[in-house]
């Protein structure tokens, strides 16, 4: 491992917005957005699955105060996705602005334009909708090949092959593996079957999606958002709306939390639609209830694991089908299923001789999915991880003495992760420290407290990837400011992670100069260079390095000015220690003489732009231990202790690195525990507001440890993997164990709640 | 109707309808800190101080705060500014949509209790949610502004 003294990596500066987020200062799109701007709502969809025959809005725009209101009839005719991914998307176009035939209780209707509230709110009551209700496909089990086809339209167009057929409900499929699993299971003394099935909960991020859209002062289209991904916002528009791109200019002001939320354009093109048409500046902010019906949720998953072992422990085959639940439409649908598979099985590695991996992504008339931090790996490592703590306790080993026989170390090839080798992997000394600050060997061991309480543990592994491989795309410029101060302008989205600071950090360590002598800007379509945007765990790992290169040829350029300054060869001058110097001589020339001759009779830019993208997406790790009390008399679970260790490289912010794994942990808490996901008759979340969804709450989430076990991951900036991600996907599996400890039951579907806890033991009351 | 509040030390007059909520009207005077993140009184983010007491301004018809104080975080910036700093060092301001709610009911918690025990402080702010920081942070901060406090 490499060992270097930094002087701005690794350390644990303030975010460089801190002080204007804990005062309160306005800035958030509905902040900023200048007064007087229309409001913008959207009439929904009661039915799951409907045919509008007929709409009238002659009464409604009678209401004093509106300006428009727009039906299926009035928006152009070509399907488009929204889920934010790099061109060609794996996501179908499978959606216009409002379809006459809307597909899940939540789909568009009509978009309202008002001059308040009060009378968008009033008209959208005036609306008279005529719809002929057809059947409705609402139980993914039933969807592929189900005569009732959610998408039966002829338009429907994947721009990528996927293995997807809308005429079976199918959006995606694939199968793949590594040796004969058949085989090597059949040969196996133990073998163990279960299906795991996790629910579309919500990021339920604290602002809600918003966007504000004006014509601005060359007549573009001018669209600030709370979004992760400028970029390809401004493609899905030009998309949706027939527009070139470059009539089209995106920007993000802060953002209220994504959490992969705003991974997608949820809600960008109607008040853009409504822009466009009126020439008006529009606003639209979705209330908590849409974010809950109509947001872009995780996927509901079942995954069947398939694991032979022999009773040794040593677990050789892996078989694991993913069924997902895309919902109404495809966002996300055709990658996030890909990483069930790909982030679990790898960490088995160490014995594994073959695995299967394989799946089906289905249309149903619900909500549709999206982007949910950890995408689709949360769902795979509950699933695995569960499997492998089931045949701990059935053979009767301690499940961290059969996770250390199995795993995966530094220097494997991961046949089940493209082949890449774990140049950078702790996994093994995450799990020894993990279970030295946890007292595993304390703890472990049931314990009943004497007064209908027991106290019980629970371990689990994660893995996730720190980008999307040789796909997406970081960009970093960095220039030479007035002062001899850099500014850095980037087109990832800081959504309240520390980006901007972390990579501000990297200018610092680079340049020689302090975290505040480094402005950062981002992010807009118009200014920044190219990024694929916040997500996919990325933006360290891939935009930190843009930063790392920008910064190189920023250090050639300026040793170019100040070879001019000194009259002599570029070759005899090199950058040290914020300034350029010359070989041989005790010359220098400092920044700020560098910024003045930067202005003054000079033909070299003191700019450099850099663009990264990798052929490998090194995976962090972690592992994570609870300790619970379960009240055998009510089902409750209360947290006691979560400890986790986490090997993301090099932290570059041990601070902000130590808030990401401490709020993905409660997430996962969240999930495991409380956050569920029922449907109505029509297939509609009825858990539509924070009053029933409940979110962890402070008294919820007991004592958080969270420690840091460091690798250097030599394809990353400074030997930095990601975090983002990969912090919430040990809840759900170590939560599951411990509450089998302590009741002896296995509960294979998310939420656990104190009442499935309760009627599953009925023999102790 | 009428109503005439004390907003941030200095005294409003306003036309209003019946039905407005407080948190509109403070957003409509400007007060951008005040922050709706439900519809349903359960994030907090809404907190403002009336009559120096926390209520969740999303659950307030304006009408109500007619002859009464209202301060909000913009009013509030000196005193804010003795412990956010500490909650800054420790990188839980994250996205900040939920810390004006939760800095205004810390203020109200210092006010009440200047020496709470971490029990006090999770059991005082239960009612802010925060998605992002896992709450450990921001107790942390308080934690440590606390100890400095005391030298």
């Amino acid at each position: 491992m490499e060992h270097k003294n930094y002087k701005a990596i690794n350390k644990s500066v303030r975010k460089k917005d801190s002080m204007q987020l804990l005062l309160g200062k306005p800035v958030y799109t509905q902040d900023i957005a200048p007064q007087g701007a229309l409001v913008v709502k959207l009439l929904r969809s009661p039915y799951a699955n409907a045919v509008v025959e007929t709409i009238d809005t002659k009464v409604a725009k009678l209401v004093p105060g509106i300006e428009a209101i727009y039906t299926w009839e009035d928006v152009p005719s070509q399907r488009f996705a929204i889920a934010g991914q790099t061109y060609p998307e794996p996501s179908p176009y499978d959606r216009l602005i409002i379809d006459r035939h809307v597909r899940y209780a939540g789909d568009v209707v009509a978009i309202i334009a008002a001059d308040s509230e009060k009378a968008a709110l009033k008209a959208m009551k005036l609306i008279k909708v005529g719809y002929r209700q057809l059947e409705a496909v609402l139980d993914f089990h039933q969807a592929l090949d189900n005569p009732v086809l959610v998408h039966p339209e002829d338009d429907w167009f994947p721009p990528m092959e996927v293995g997807g057929n809308a005429k079976r409900n199918l959006v995606a499929h694939e199968d793949s593996g590594d040796g004969d699993v058949d085989e090597v299971i059949a040969d196996c003394e133990e073998v163990l079957q279960n299906s795991y099935h996790m629910r579309s909960f919500n990021q339920a991020m604290m602002e809600t999606f918003r966007t504000y859209t004006q014509l601005d002062r060359y007549g573009r289209l001018h669209v600030i958002s709370s979004t992760q991904i400028v970029f390809h916002v401004r493609r899905i528009l030009s998309n949706a709306l027939g527009i070139p791109k470059s009539q089209i200019r995106v920007e993000k002001p802060r953002i209220g939390g994504g959490f992969g939320a705003k991974q997608t354009a949820v809600c960008e093109v109607y008040p853009a639609f409504v822009t466009l048409k009126t020439g008006k500046p529009a606003m639209l902010i979705y209330t908590r209830e849409e974010c809950q019906i109509a947001g872009s949720p995780r996927h509901e998953m079942e995954i069947t694991v398939r694991l032979g072992a022999d009773r040794d422990g040593h677990i050789r085959g892996l078989d694991l089908y993913t069924l997902s639940n895309t919902g109404a439409y495809g966002e996300h649908g055709p990658t996030t299923v890909g990483l069930t598979g790909h982030k679990s099985i790898p960490m088995y590695t160490g014995g594994l001789q073959a695995h299967r991996f394989h799946y089906d992504v289905v249309y149903t008339n619900t909500v549709p999915g999206g982007a949910y931090r950890g995408y689709g790996a949360t769902q795979g490592i509950f699933a695995l991880e569960s499997a492998v703590n089931e045949l701990a306790e059935k053979l009767g080993i301690d499940p961290t003495a059969l996770r250390e026989q199995n795993m995966l170390k530094e220097g494997m090839v991961m046949p089940a992760y493209y082949g890449e080798t774990a140049n950078a992997c702790a996994l093994d000394r995450c799990m020894a420290r993990c279970k030295e600050l946890f007292g595993w060997d304390e703890k472990y061991p049931v314990r009943d407290m004497g007064n209908g309480k027991v106290r019980a543990a629970g371990v689990a592994m994660a893995m996730q990837g720190s980008c999307i491989s040789s796909l997406d795309v970081g960009s970093a410029t960095v220039k030479l400011a007035d002062d001899g101060t850099f500014n850095l302008i980037i087109g990832a989205a800081d959504m309240g992670t520390g980006c901007d600071t972390i990579l501000a950090q990297m200018v610092a360590e680079c340049m020689d100069c302090t975290v505040d002598d480094v402005a950062v800007f981002g992010a807009d379509t118009d200014v920044s260079p190219y990024d694929s945007g916040s997500y996919a765990s990325s933006t360290t790992y891939i935009t930190g390095k843009a930063v790392e290169k920008a910064c190189s040829e920023l250090k050639t350029k300026l040793c170019a000015i100040a070879a001019g300054m000194l009259g002599c060869d570029k070759e005899e001058l090199y950058f040290e220690n914020g300034k350029v110097c010359r070989i041989g001589s005790d010359q220098t020339v400092s920044l700020a003489q560098i910024s003045v001759k930067e202005q003054l009779n000079n033909d070299i830019a003191a700019v450099a732009t850099a663009s990264h993208a990798s052929p490998v997406s090194p995976p962090p790790y972690m592992v994570g231990m609870v300790e619970i009390e379960l009240d055998k008399g009510t089902g409750q679970v209360k947290i006691l202790d979560y400890v986790a260790v986490v090997d993301c490289g090099i932290a570059i912010n041990p601070a902000l690195a130590r808030i990401q794994a401490e709020g993905g942990i409660v997430q996962g808490i969240g999930h495991t525990l409380f956050e569920n996901v029922t449907a109505d008759r029509h297939g509609s979340p009825i858990e539509n507001s924070f009053m029933q969804y409940k979110i962890p709450t402070r008294l919820d989430m007991g004592r958080l440890h969270v420690e840091f076990e460091n690798s250097y991951e030599p394809t990353g900036p400074f030997g930095a993997k990601s975090i983002g991600e990969i912090v919430i996907n040990t809840p759900a599996p170590a939560i599951a164990h411990a509450i089998y400890r302590a009741t002896g039951v296995w509960h294979r579907e998310l939420p656990i709640t104190p009442e499935k806890i309760l009627m599953s033991m009925p023999d102790e009351r | 109707m009428e109503i005439k509040v004390k907003l941030n030390g200095k005294t409003v007059s306003a036309s209003i309808d019946a039905d407005l909520l407080l948190i509109d009207f403070l957003r409509d005077h400007g007060c951008y800190s005040v922050k709706r993140g439900c519809e349903t009184s359960n994030c907090g983010l809404c907190t403002v101080l009336m009559d120096g007491v926390p209520v969740l301004s999303c659950s307030v018809l304006a009408a109500r705060a007619d002859g009464h104080e209202i301060l909000t975080l913009e009013g509030l910036q000196e005193e804010a500014s003795e412990f956010i700093g500490f909650i800054a060092d420790q990188g839980a301001d994250q996205c900040g949509f939920c810390n004006p709610g939760f800095v205004m009911n810390t203020i109200a918690l210092l006010r009440e209790n200047p020496d709470p025990t971490d029990d006090e402080i999770r059991a005082f702010l239960a009612g802010n949610l925060c998605r992002c920081s896992g709450y450990e942070g921001q107790l942390r901060g308080i934690r440590n502004f606390l100890s400095s406090r005391k030298g």
